[in-house]
């Protein structure tokens, strides 16, 4: 639905090239059948799911179900499952709309992120002829529900490490499971797991595995801090036996699928993380437009204004970044033929390309998400720590977010590594930059930005680019190979480089909407942008000056501080001032408002 | 059956009204379709699912109507027409509206034409009735159930609480209320559907009207927002005291008994 562009970018480019607006999808561009697919997710959550959410959170599986069931009837389970398998084959701004509805609906928006995406995408992705033909149309409908093992109590964030065994029986006819999968989302009432196992005990490879199959059982329902409305048990394989037929991809290749899904879903839960706090944001406005101290509503101190400005500025970056990240995706897969379309394994390779761009949304959106519940209930005072209050669950709720589909930690470590490996294998210049940068710093000139609406910005974004350039050379030349032993540096880098990817997005998003309709009618966004830019800025300042410290000493320390001082040099824009105007408009609508 | 729905656009219910220079501010709010039209539309579908023909709405709009337009046909209508009225007419009022449905419908021959009982914004429930009135078809207001058999509609209408069973030959427009049905979201596949459904676009002059044979014959004198609620009393003392207070406030003060 949206429209192709002839230029591709390669992921993690952003660090190298020069991007316009007009480069990127933001939600500025969205059509109104994207608005209609948003309204009526939004519809089916407040309609049929809120209602449910008590019954849900006691673990009354049923309604989960027969909700999942009617979200199949509207076509909500079916976005990413090709036509011809009985899906809606729809593109993924309108996927992730729908992730980003369904949010507010708390832990059982895990349950249809997890039936829609980890569950079902491994058979889109990588299933054979008969194995769509057997499971899609029904995964699609809500039929059957899906569900993804790969964490097992012994291998978490290394996930290769699984015990679970598949051995080939003496008539050729099925394998042997034997192991134990833990934390299974919608374990509860799933009827098709996709499951990782050792063939052997050495090659690593993926089974589409029915719950009916013998040898299959789930354990007892987790007692869980938050998410209490999905299900989660342990997954147990006793000499299960699955059919040879059911071997997904190929034999020994499981971890291409694994990864691959694990793009999907991190990208996924940034949406969520966006929906979540946007509702977060709405719930705490509200309440401190009710919620009256020394006779006047908790919204008219400033005080109150500057956590809902920091937060909603915050979602307006991440927002702008993750729907960057979906254009990104749109983009390439414009690129692919019909044919490579219908090939699933060439979908995932378009996402693929933009794992550094999955990872970075996962972690800045899920931490915006626990940023802005945590001061929702902050705003709440005592009310917040009651049950009675919908803040209350979205605050355990957030908790998970930081830990599934690879830590938040993880995704950071994997962020600088993979950017090196790209410079390593030529496909992206960050050397040549960051050699180039060394000469440019010692003939720089302090330079001063026009007062033009985000000139500021830009000049702090082009800066931060060289920061972070600075920081990344500076320790590959340093450390070489042993650079992975850094763990420190490394999360000081992933901070950088998610900063200026976040900062971009927002200046990119806002510069486009200027451009479209003039700065009186996005004075909002020029707002949160200046305030997310500004704010950004001065964290990556300090995590560079942390890291050179930590690779430097003596003189070349103080030739590489006075560098950083050169390029961190402006004058900073008065945030405070920014985030009450910005405040005052959110106050007004009760909700993120952009 | 050949069945019509009379659509209007209204104000999100979330939306605050913000009155400036005595006109209702409308720069950046969001629309949707009137609730009561939902109910119209829903019952449309449904009486065409089971005795066959075809669903065509109709609004008389702007061209942003387009979009409630759209959800009704990604709810499962057939067909669309917007009367885009947005350069002929200043301020029209229900008059205008109904006599520009009259020129539409002249060509016509409705089988069922249904309405909203009220539009949330102005709520004058006048347009459904006067339409009604001159294309000389019964018409039956604030309907609670339908069933149309052979060339009888047999209808249930809400009198005030309680219920009056009609029977009326066809044609009829009937406005719906609340209770009727339960109106569907529009469907993924329904949404995906409706951009490719016929949405015609007319403007008064192709109705062979003039700006003058639709002028508002009403005149709006003053656009003003009720006021602010103000805090309630409790009353103390004695329970007789208290009634005896109660009855001498509402006598003299709110002055409404």
């Amino acid at each position: 639905m949206s429209e192709t562009k002839e230029k591709l970018f390669k992921g993690g480019g952003f660090l190298v090239e020069d991007i316009t607006g007009e480069d990127v999808i933001t939600p500025e561009d969205f059509t109104d059948e994207h608005k209609m697919i948003a309204k009526t997710t939004e519809d089916f959550v407040n309609g049929e799911v809120v209602p449910k959410i008590d019954n849900l959170e006691n673990h009354e599986f049923d309604h989960s179900v027969d909700l999942l069931k009617k979200a199949g009837e509207l076509g909500l389970l079916g976005a990413d499952v090709p036509e011809e398998y009985g899906g809606l084959a729809l593109d993924k701004i309108s996927s992730s709309l729908i992730t980003e509805k369904f949010a507010p609906a708390g832990g059982f928006s895990i349950t249809h992120g997890a039936h829609v995406g980890i569950g079902s995408l491994p058979i889109v992705f990588f299933g054979n002829e008969e194995q769509k033909q057997k499971y899609l149309p029904k995964l699609a409908t809500g039929e059957l529900i899906a569900a993804y093992a790969l964490t097992e109590p012994g291998s978490g964030s290394d996930a290769l490490g699984a015990k679970t065994s598949a051995k080939l029986n003496d008539a050729g006819t099925h394998y042997i499971l034997n192991g134990e999968k833990q934390w299974i989302t919608n374990s509860a009432f799933a009827d098709v797991f996709v499951v990782y196992a050792k063939i052997n005990g050495e090659h690593f490879t993926a089974f589409i595995v029915e719950r009916d199959f013998p040898g299959v059982s789930t354990g007892p329902e987790e007692k869980k801090m938050g998410i209490k409305s999905s299900s989660t048990r342990t997954l147990v394989l006793e000499d299960a036996e699955i059919p040879v037929e059911n071997l997904l991809g190929e034999k020994g290749k499981g971890h291409k699928i694994a990864f691959n899904i694990l793009n999907v879903g991190r990208y996924k839960l940034a949406i969520g993380g966006v929906g979540g706090s946007k509702r977060g944001l709405e719930v705490a406005t509200k309440y401190v437009n009710e919620r009256k101290q020394f006779g006047t509503p908790i919204s008219s101190f400033s005080l109150t204004q500057e956590k809902l400005a920091t937060m909603a500025a915050s979602i307006y970056a991440n927002e702008s970044a993750v729907y960057r990240t979906v254009g990104l995706f749109e983009q390439r897969m414009g690129s692919l033929t019909d044919e490579q379309l219908k090939d699933g394994r060439e979908i995932a390779k378009a996402i693929a390309e933009y794992q550094i761009e999955c990872s970075m949304n996962k972690y800045t959106a899920t931490e915006c998400l626990d940023y802005v519940v945590d001061e929702a209930v902050q705003m709440h005072g005592g009310y917040g720590f009651m049950q009675e209050y919908e803040v209350e669950r979205m605050y355990r709720d957030s908790r998970i977010n930081r830990i599934f589909e690879g830590t938040n930690e993880i995704n950071r470590l994997l962020v600088p590594g993979t950017l090196m490996k790209k410079a390593m294998k030529g496909e992206l210049p960050l050397l040549q930059k960051a050699q180039g940068l060394q000469e440019e710093l010692m003939m720089m000139m302090p330079e001063e930005p026009g007062t033009e609406p985000l000139e500021q910005e830009k000049y702090l974004l082009k800066n931060a680019k060289k920061i972070v350039l600075l920081g990344a050379g500076l320790a590959a030349q340093k450390y070489m190979q042993k650079l992975e032993n850094e763990q420190e540096i490394l999360v000081n880098l992933a901070d950088m480089v998610a900063e200026v990817y976040n900062m971009e997005s927002a200046i990119l998003r806002t510069e486009k909407a200027i451009n479209q309709s003039g700065e009186v009618k996005n004075k909002q966004k020029l707002l949160y942008t200046q305030v997310y830019v500004q704010e950004a800025f001065n964290r990556i300042e300090a995590d560079a000056k942390e890291t050179l410290i930590a690779v430097e000493e003596g003189d070349t320390l103080r030739m590489m501080l006075s560098s950083l001082r050169k390029l961190t040099r402006h004058t900073p824009t008065n945030v405070i001032a920014k985030k009450r105007e910005i405040a005052e408009r959110v106050i007004e609508e009760e909700k993120y408002i952009v | 059956m050949d069945i019509y729905v009379l659509l209007k656009k209204t104000f999100d219910t979330e939306e605050k009204i913000v009155v400036s220079n005595g006109r209702i501010e409308d720069d950046g709010a969001e629309f949707i379709i009137n609730p009561y039209d939902e109910y119209a539309i829903e019952e449309a579908i449904n009486q065409r699912d089971e005795h066959g023909g075809e669903v065509t709405v109709v609004t008389v709009g702007d061209e942003e109507s387009e979009k409630q337009l759209r959800t009704a046909l990604a709810m499962g209508a057939d067909k669309a027409v917007l009367i885009d009225t947005e350069d002929d007419l200043e301020d029209g009022d229900q008059y205008s509206t109904a006599k520009i449905l009259e020129a539409f419908f002249e060509d016509k021959e409705p089988d069922l034409i249904l309405a909203g009982n009220v539009a949330i914004d102005e709520a004058s429930g006048q347009v459904g009735p006067r339409l009604a009135d001159r294309l000389g078809i019964s018409y039956v207001t604030t309907i609670t159930a339908l069933t149309i058999e052979e060339e009888t509609a047999k209808i249930d209408k809400d009198v005030e609480g309680d219920i009056e069973k009609v029977e009326v030959p066809l044609p009829v427009l009937v406005t719906c209320q609340q209770g009727l049905n339960e109106p569907r979201y529009p469907s993924l596949p329904g949404i995906m559907k409706a951009k490719k459904k016929p949405l015609e676009e007319l403007e008064i002059d192709d109705l062979d009207l003039d700006e003058d044979d639709v002028e508002a014959k009403t005149k709006t004198v003053e656009v003003f927002l009720p006021p602010e609620k103000e805090a309630g009393r409790v009353l103390e003392g004695e329970l007789d005291d208290q009634v005896k207070e109660l009855v001498s406030l509402l006598k003299d003060e709110a002055k409404v008994l």
